[in-house]
């Protein structure tokens, strides 16, 4: 039995206490490294994190990448969308295919 | 090609044919491998990018509703009716095997009975704008769940195919044409072997031949007369 986490600034997440996701407010990167470690040791299948704080912590996203738990998947914040969620998903397709054939002209 | 390290002997042939064989068998069945990861691999990244921009909108929606909230109430009213969550959500995860690629199935459940379980807070003190939110930001939750699956699933899958694709390379481009290279080299050399090993024996049948029939002298003798 596994939980979801979301972790980014307080303004972006607090909503998701009320449907039941436990949430990680963080208020900059080396919290929010701290944090991660520590919601990647098992208990969590599925982090969910605002992009602002992901631009911040890309490395130690990129470790949780090729895990099959848990899945680090970025959202956006209250400040407005960065367009990284959007990036990680080319990236995919970039590291499959060898260029992004795919979505390469959209936004 | 460099296959001068192979000694040229039969085993060694032989040893080298069979590596051959199963290198293409593999080249061959890394391909289709490959070929078919690809097309799951396109359908499931359209999947997650159809599903990214909707979640993106549903929770910028959210955050607007909430800035909203935010701004009718004071912020401790708000804190306070977000302080203590009635409901909870667990994640059961599977694994689904997609050409030997694990990639997880989420379900999820929730702690109370009744989905719709999220208000945790009483009417009295809040504006019904939070409410509004609250209800926009759980409409979005089963569809960032099941991002959070395709996305993931891309990002393993992607990792696979890009293994695949280097094994694939790596046997096409490099071990088949040394194994090729390997045996013709040691096909070429055991048949030099064979040949020199040939003209020594004719060479010997002469010289024995000579010492036991004499024909130089004879031959001299014959054309002295």
């Amino acid at each position: 039995m596994y939980k979801i986490a979301v972790v980014g600034a307080y303004d972006s997440i607090y909503g998701f206490a009320t449907l039941g996701l436990d949430t990680f407010p963080v208020s900059n990167a080396q919290d929010g490294e701290r944090v991660l470690k520590m919601l990647g040791g098992g208990e969590y299948a599925v982090i969910y994190i605002t992009e602002a704080l992901a631009a911040e912590l890309a490395h130690e996203i990129s470790k949780y990448r090729e895990q099959v738990l848990p899945a680090v998947i970025q959202i956006p914040g209250v400040s407005g969308n960065t367009g990284a969620g959007v990036e990680s998903v080319k990236k995919s397709v970039e590291q499959a295919v060898g260029s992004d054939i795919i979505f390469g002209g959209q936004q | 090609m460099a296959s001068s390290q192979v000694n040229p002997t039969r085993m060694e042939l032989t040893k080298q044919k069979k590596k051959l064989v199963t290198a293409t068998k593999g080249h061959k069945l890394l391909k289709d491998k490959r070929d078919e990861l690809m097309r799951q691999f396109l359908d499931l990244v359209r999947e997650n990018m159809s599903l990214r921009q909707k979640v993106e909108a549903g929770i910028q929606a959210a955050n607007k509703n909430f800035v909203v909230a935010k701004a009718g109430m004071s912020e401790e009213t708000l804190h306070t009716a977000l302080m203590a969550p009635k409901q909870e959500v667990y994640l059961e995860t599977d694994k689904k095997n997609v050409m030997s690629v694990d990639i997880p199935v989420f379900e999820y459940k929730t702690r109370t009975a009744d989905e719709n379980d999220i208000y945790s807070y009483g009417f009295a003190f809040t504006s019904s704008d939070l409410d509004d939110a609250v209800k926009s930001l759980a409409d979005v939750l089963p569809e960032m769940l099941k991002l959070a699956e395709t996305e993931k699933a891309c990002q393993l899958m992607a990792a696979e195919i890009e293994k695949t694709r280097r094994r694939v390379n790596a046997l096409e481009h490099v071990i088949i044409p040394q194994a090729r290279a390997n045996i013709k080299y040691i096909t070429m050399k055991l048949d030099e072997n064979e040949r020199s090993t040939q003209i020594r024996l004719m060479k010997v049948k002469d010289m024995m031949l000579e010492e036991a029939h004499h024909y130089k002298e004879k031959q001299a003798a014959y054309e002295a007369e």
